[in-house]
């Protein structure tokens, strides 16, 4: 697996080489971390066995530092950088919102406009409070049947780019949770050739890297920067992320971008898990990736066969807003059977002690990787048919989710830290929102700091509670009152 | 020289047979397939390195598995069973002439063929026209079927391993739909003497009592399984398995067998103080 353009080879992953070694020198510790290879600590030895806190080390000379990596951290990039075709990577440690706001920090300062679909995930809004940068909404078009948010259409770029020729970049969530792709190559044309950056949130995309007859990557379309989180599809441990770049974007500016806000402590578990996935990945992610899909496939076509649901696919391509489909993500529309699809997600989990990763107002997701096995989805198949069997209802009275263009007064910045006060939810129509209202997950928000408060979301929002959403980002945590602007 | 085959209980009690010939061993898809020839206890399958069934104890469990639904509800003429590759459980169901169709579902092929050339004394009635196999997923299978079985049978292996689907509450829901309005299940339910053994009853035992109207257990003394102590459930909509036995019928049929008899039938579902206590804290 030696590239033969640079020399790299793809079997090796010097970080976990050099932890191996590092093992092996039986080095006595007068550093942190205080738990010493676990000595310290018996019961979280026991609870996450020896090997596991043994290389739970600090920073040093044959292990390199994450904040100006020279030498074995600096190796894994290059290494993680040839695998995804990136001119760049770097190893993330603060999950895939570091990447993203280190992308937006890196792209935006106080004032610029950036262009960007209003369905992102909620730490693109948090780089905006951060930065000071102000959202230019592309409103995205929404499937009616489904009640999910699609892609972000051609033309639709296009006018925001011409209304806001001083934005200085396109930002694209590709996919989006469901799957959904937009038109990254047109989209990442149109801002070049305006003089903007195009930035991915590919958060549920790091396969693309390493498929057939997937969508392309955010670095094949040309794109300047990318968040993969690598542990969702990629298989490495949960927190850990790479941020990419493309030719066009200075390195070190970024490094220092992110050592803003990264830790000086990167944990070695992380880091390590992205070399041996990024490894993994190079070495079998096609057949692995390809698995995945064909199991995606089986599974949609035997949950289209229980009747009442709609497992949906590459049928709702339309050349624009959904320019492509991710095959291996399986979602599932319920409210035909007259469920909510977070319904159906705690019925899975408190009747059958099958947990999924989200359910919403009328779909559910289901996430199939690299670790799952047929039998598992005949499990999910079936319990979705005893689900129907058993609560089927009518299906008249529910609602679908439909996207609330949002009335954006002022920026996600000024709203967060303007003087502030507390009302009760039912009495806020009008007032404008100083901080996030989200259902989670999916964690994209209802409303975002900044925008006005409508009877339309508060219907919403209530609809949401009432079929056991659970709603984050507000100080209060029942969300019985909202923080406006005084 | 010694050769033993050992298979763990708990992971602090180990129960060994001596083993004179190894016949046969092979992974196949789904798991590591072995036959041994033993002095005590003739020839023995395992799965995974537990011992599925021996020659000189299989009767006890293939009896028990099969009579006892047979013995209560008369009209028993289509069946289902799940698992079961070896054919002890289709060569007793096969005793009965009013039985129609009898469908077996199993996963692997291969132990199918292992049994067929190295047990014949289980495999010896798999060819019988009224049997027909079916290899694949049961799941996948039952969720298709609806009011089409008098009796399902589950012989699966223990909930620990590729069986793991079939002590779930979304299967014996299949089950349920697959069965006509009077129809029976009976699976093999573990033992209830060691404490993870007993939770994993507990867990598949509440499934099934919230999932059926009538849900009991019996049990009988199988020496090559843990604790030597096996039970059985016995789901139905409509039949009791005590109440509803007819052993008049049944003993007309002058069926000979070497553990199952109607006076046992009754006492089998008498159970100790310590279980009666376990099935209760999950019956609602």
């Amino acid at each position: 697996m030696r590239n033969k353009r640079n020399g790299l080879d793809q079997s090796r992953a010097p970080i976990y080489e050099a932890l191996e070694n590092f093992r092996r020198m039986r080095v006595v510790p007068f550093d942190v971390p205080g738990h010493k290879r676990g000595r310290g600590n018996p019961e979280l030895t026991a609870f996450l066995g020896q090997a596991c806190v043994g290389v739970d080390v600090n920073s040093m000379k044959p292990l390199d530092n994450l904040c100006h990596p020279v030498s074995v951290i600096r190796e894994a990039e290059e290494l993680a950088a040839d695998a995804f075709g990136a001119a760049h990577a770097f190893l993330m440690v603060g999950g895939t919102t570091s990447s993203v706001q280190s992308m937006v920090l890196s792209s935006c300062k106080r004032g610029d406009e950036i262009i960007l679909p209003r369905n992102v995930h909620k730490s693109v809004i948090n780089a905006l409070v951060l930065c000071g940068a102000v959202p230019v909404y592309v409103n995205p078009e929404v499937d009616q049947r489904l009640g999910i948010s699609l892609g972000m259409k051609r033309e639709q770029v296009a006018k925001a780019i011409a209304e806001h020729p001083k934005a200085v970049a396109v930002l694209v969530n590709n996919p989006t949770y469901y799957g959904i792709c937009s038109d990254l190559r047109a989209i990442v044309k149109m801002a070049h050739d305006a003089g903007m950056l195009c930035l991915v949130d590919e958060a549920h995309g790091t396969h693309f890297y390493f498929g057939s007859g997937l969508p392309v990557s955010a670095m094949e379309a040309g794109a300047d920067m990318a968040s993969v989180s690598m542990h969702k599809s990629g298989g490495s441990l949960t927190q850990s992320s790479l941020l990419l770049t493309g030719p066009n974007i200075h390195a070190g500016y970024v490094r220092q971008i992110i050592n803003l806000t990264q830790t000086t402590s990167g944990s070695y578990l992380l880091m390590s898990s992205l070399d041996i996935s990024r490894r993994n990945l190079a070495l079998r992610g096609r057949k692995v990736f390809h698995q995945v899909a064909d199991m995606a496939e089986y599974a949609r076509r035997e949950i289209n066969a229980v009747g009442g649901y709609y497992a949906f696919g590459r049928e709702l391509m339309n050349g624009n807003s959904v320019f492509d489909f991710d095959t291996t993500k399986l979602s599932v529309h319920t409210l035909d059977i007259g469920l909510a699809g977070i319904e159906v997600y705690d019925i899975l989990r408190d009747e059958y002690d099958i947990q999924i990763e989200f359910g919403d107002i009328g779909n559910i997701l289901a996430y199939l990787s690299m670790g799952d096995r047929p039998q598992e989805l005949e499990r999910l198949v079936s319990a979705l048919a005893e689900i129907r069997r058993r609560y089927q209802k009518d299906a008249t009275g529910m609602l679908t989710q439909e996207y609330i263009e949002p009335e954006v007064v002022t920026s996600p910045q000024e709203a967060f830290y303007a003087p502030k006060i507390s009302v009760p939810l039912a009495e806020s129509e009008g007032r404008v929102c100083s901080e996030f209202v989200m259902c989670y997950p999916p964690g994209i928000p209802i409303l975002a700091p900044g925008e006005r408060i409508t009877g339309e979301i508060l219907e919403h929002i209530g609809y949401a509670k009432e079929k056991g959403c659970s709603m984050t980002g507000s100080e209060d945590p029942d969300l019985t009152r909202i923080n406006v602007l005084e | 020289m010694e050769m033993w085959f050992s298979e763990f209980h708990t992971p602090d009690v180990k129960h060994s047979i001596r083993v004179n010939r190894h016949l046969y061993s092979k992974q196949s898809d789904y798991q590591r397939i072995d036959i041994f020839e033993t002095p005590e206890f003739g020839r023995v399958l395992t799965l995974d390195g537990n011992v599925m069934l021996t020659e000189r104890d299989e009767f006890i469990y293939d009896e028990m598995i099969t009579h006892v639904p047979m013995a209560v509800h008369q009209g028993i003429k289509d069946i289902l069973v799940i698992g079961a590759g070896d054919g002890g459980v289709v060569r007793e169901l096969t005793r009965y002439d009013r039985v129609r169709r009898i469908d077996l579902v199993e996963m692997d092929p291969q132990v199918v063929e292992a049994c067929r050339t190295y047990l014949p004394s289980n495999a010896c009635r798999m060819d019988d026209r009224r049997v027909h196999i079916y290899f694949g997923n049961a799941l996948k299978f039952i969720r298709r079927c609806e009011e089409e079985y008098d009796l399902i049978i589950v012989d699966s292996t223990d909930p620990f391993g590729p069986s793991e689907g079939l002590f779930t509450r979304e299967f014996y829901g299949s089950c349920f739909n697959a069965l006509r309005e009077d129809g029976i299940m009976v699976n093999q339910q573990g033992s209830p003497f060691y404490a993870e053994d007993a939770a994993a009853m507990q867990r598949s035992h509440k499934r099934i009592a919230s999932t059926f109207p009538i849900s009991k257990v019996y049990q009988a003394h199988i020496p090559t399984y843990a604790a030597g102590y096996w039970l059985f459930g016995f789901a139905s909509k409509k039949y009791h398995p005590m109440d509803d036995l007819d052993s008049e019928a049944w003993n007309a049929l002058n069926m000979h067998t070497r553990y199952y008899t109607t006076r046992l039938h009754k006492g089998a579902f008498c159970l100790p103080a310590f279980l009666e206590e376990m099935l209760k804290e999950v019956e609602d």
